[in-house]
């Protein structure tokens, strides 16, 4: 298997260059899908989203963003001082460290933990955290229900994404995310090489209605329902440290897709048993093909806000807890059985 | 679509109007950049005919929100073997359009075609006192004024036109007969051998003049009744333009003056304002036309 790119010799090198990377990743990845979301969003209400800035509105985040630091920071005078400023900061952290145990390419990834999607999922459970803080310290009922509502939806929904992550896992051997990747690779149904995607449709399926559900997008935003809690636990945010949540909000999209890409869709191989080219030209085509996955995936995420109405809290919950976690529950043990039997 | 029974697929169905929607082109108009298809009957801005105003008020006095000012004086007309009389001159015609409603009273009311609307609207200021439109701004907008729009098919055409399209065919018709008669008039001739005025050969002959001379004296007599009637006849193409301008009249819907819009367009006035003044111009020549006749006849 290869290695990583950033394998390199003085270790403070490559760790600055590691971290270089992952706010680069953090950053593209998140206004390439947020202008993603503001296009296919804007054609599906049959409108032509932004159209100024540079060429088709491709400037336009980057404009929101320059506004954005513009903007006076408001601290509301009941507001928890400290906890307040650092919650936008513990909603981003998460983001950055998933990526860097995320393959992009073969040997595009910063660090290959052998515990990989163990600790990806893990991280993703601190967003919870920020959203907490906020709701907490904003002195906002508002901001505070939709903190709630928000730590009470991402602690139901990572378990079936951690089920459908374990199905995964058992199927593949190791908790490594370039791993899986390698093991989908020689993975065969019946002879044809196949993507895990395919015999785990119910995993992908589960992995996918929990991922909406840990970003907080529609159908499943009800922590942050601007009809009912005005923007929920970012309400009393302005400036940069609203810019905070969103960014980490799209980059949520970046990685959660990243992920399903590479536990059920094969990563950067076009398909499991096609190989790519040795060298800088496979990382390339690599990095291409893993990126199209993700752009594909966040692409759905947007049709179906575009497509389904927010569901209501109670709703939420009885699909979490009596559908979701039985199915995952379920899903293990079929894989598991098959796993023996096979 | 599948059976009601069936669960989950109206979630289906739902996504199926949101792809189809991307896949087909947005409604959006690029506003600046594009300007908008307004409806002829756009209530854009009021422009003002200026010509046509007598200074009656009663654009003035309708106004819901009293944004028209209108000055007025007497000016004396001396009248030739009578006494002078008065005449209204329009010193002042403002509309305010940051008071103005644009509920169109003024130009419903007015007797004498003096206001109109048009489609412009783009005409923000930064100061609000610009939005006071002086007498000459209005009467810049008549420019932008789209012209009638085509009457609907049967319809009665409205009088003046009828008369205007009944004089050219009346001028055409008598230029045609008139051009006949020459023709016939030479036709006849040219059957004669050596023409001559017969009437004055017989009667001279009666009077005893001998034959040859009185032969030459005819002669003369009727080559020059012959070039006088050539005179009267005028250019032997004149019944043939008479003819098509009556043509010309009934084929155009809206009644424009061809000359002047081909012009205006040319020195890069826009289309739409140029068949206006076109239209205004050829409405003028037409009803001075019909003012000659009425006095002629």
């Amino acid at each position: 298997m290869a290695t990583s790119v950033f394998a390199l010799e003085p270790l403070w090198l490559a760790l600055l260059l590691q971290a270089l990377a992952a706010v680069l990743l953090f950053l593209i990845g998140a206004l390439v899908v947020g202008y993603l979301e503001h296009k296919v969003l804007a054609h599906m209400q049959d409108r032509l989203g932004p159209m100024e800035a540079i060429w088709h509105g491709i400037g336009q985040l980057p404009a929101d963003g320059l506004k954005f630091l513009q903007k006076e920071d408001i601290i509301p005078t009941a507001a928890d001082r400290w906890v307040f400023a650092l919650a936008p900061a513990v909603a981003v952290v998460p983001g950055v460290v998933i990526i860097a145990v995320l393959p992009f390419g073969p040997g595009l990834w910063l660090t290959d933990l052998d515990a990989g999607i163990f600790f990806a999922l893990a991280a993703s459970g601190v967003t919870v955290l920020g959203t907490l803080m906020a709701g907490w310290s904003s002195a906002n009922k508002f901001s505070l229900m939709g903190g709630l509502r928000g730590a009470a939806q991402l602690i139901s929904y990572e378990l079936p994404l951690v089920l459908a992550a374990a199905a995964i896992v058992i199927q593949a051997g190791t908790l490594s995310l370039p791993g899986i990747v390698e093991a989908q690779h020689g993975f065969t149904l019946f002879g044809v090489p196949m993507i895990y995607g395919v015999p785990h449709i119910i995993g992908l399926g589960l992995f996918f209605v929990a991922a909406l559900a840990e970003l907080s997008r529609p159908p499943f935003d009800m922590p942050i329902a601007d009809s009912e809690l005005i923007a929920g636990h970012m309400t009393e945010y302005t400036g940069m440290r609203y810019a905070f949540f969103m960014l980490s909000e799209y980059a949520g999209m970046v990685i959660l897709s990243a992920l399903a890409t590479v536990l059920f869709l094969g990563g950067w191989y076009p398909w499991p048993g096609v190989g790519l080219p040795e060298g800088a030209a496979g990382m390339v085509l690599g990095f291409v093909i893993t990126f199209a996955k993700i752009l594909v995936l966040s692409a759905i995420m947007v049709w179906l806000r575009a497509t389904f109405p927010r569901m209501r809290e109670d709703q939420l919950q009885r699909l979490s807890w009596s559908v979701l976690i039985p199915l995952g529950l379920l899903n293990v043990v079929l894989v598991a059985t098959a796993k023996v039997w096979f | 679509m599948a059976a009601p029974s069936l669960p989950g697929s109206g979630l289906l169905k739902g996504l199926r109007v949101t792809l189809k929607t991307m896949l087909s082109p947005a409604t959006t108009a690029q506003y600046p950049h594009v300007k908008p298809e307004l409806p002829p009957r756009t209530r854009g801005v009021i422009a003002l005919m200026e010509e046509n105003c007598t200074v009656c008020m009663l654009c003035a006095k309708e106004c819901p929100d009293w944004c028209i000012y209108i000055d007025s004086s007497k000016e004396t007309v001396p009248v030739e073997g009578g006494r002078t009389r008065t005449r209204n001159v329009l010193d002042r015609f403002a509309i305010d359009f940051a008071l103005c409603m644009y509920c169109g009273i003024c130009v419903e009311v007015c007797p004498f075609d003096a206001l109109f609307w048009s489609p412009e609207f783009e005409y923000a200021e930064v100061d609000i006192r610009e939005l006071t439109h002086e007498k000459d701004r209005l009467r810049a907008w008549m420019d932008t004024v789209p012209p009638p729009p085509p009457l609907e098919e049967g319809a009665v055409p409205p009088a003046e036109i009828e008369a205007g399209i009944a004089a050219a065919r009346k001028e055409a018709e008598e230029a045609a007969a008139k051009a006949k008669s020459v023709a016939e008039g030479g036709a006849a001739a040219e059957a004669q051998g050596p023409q001559i005025d017969e009437e004055l050969f017989a009667r001279l002959v009666a009077e005893g003049t001998p034959e040859r001379a009185a032969r030459a004296k005819a002669k003369a007599a009727f080559v020059k009744a012959q070039k006088q009637r050539a005179a009267e006849g005028g250019a032997p193409t004149a019944p043939a333009q008479g003819e098509a301008k009556a043509g010309e009249a009934e084929a155009q819907g809206p009644q424009i003056d061809e000359e002047l819009f081909a012009r205006l367009v040319a020195e890069g006035t826009p289309e739409r304002a140029a068949r206006a003044k076109a239209k205004a111009a050829f409405v003028k020549a037409q009803k001075r036309r019909e003012r000659e006749e009425e006095g002629g006849q």
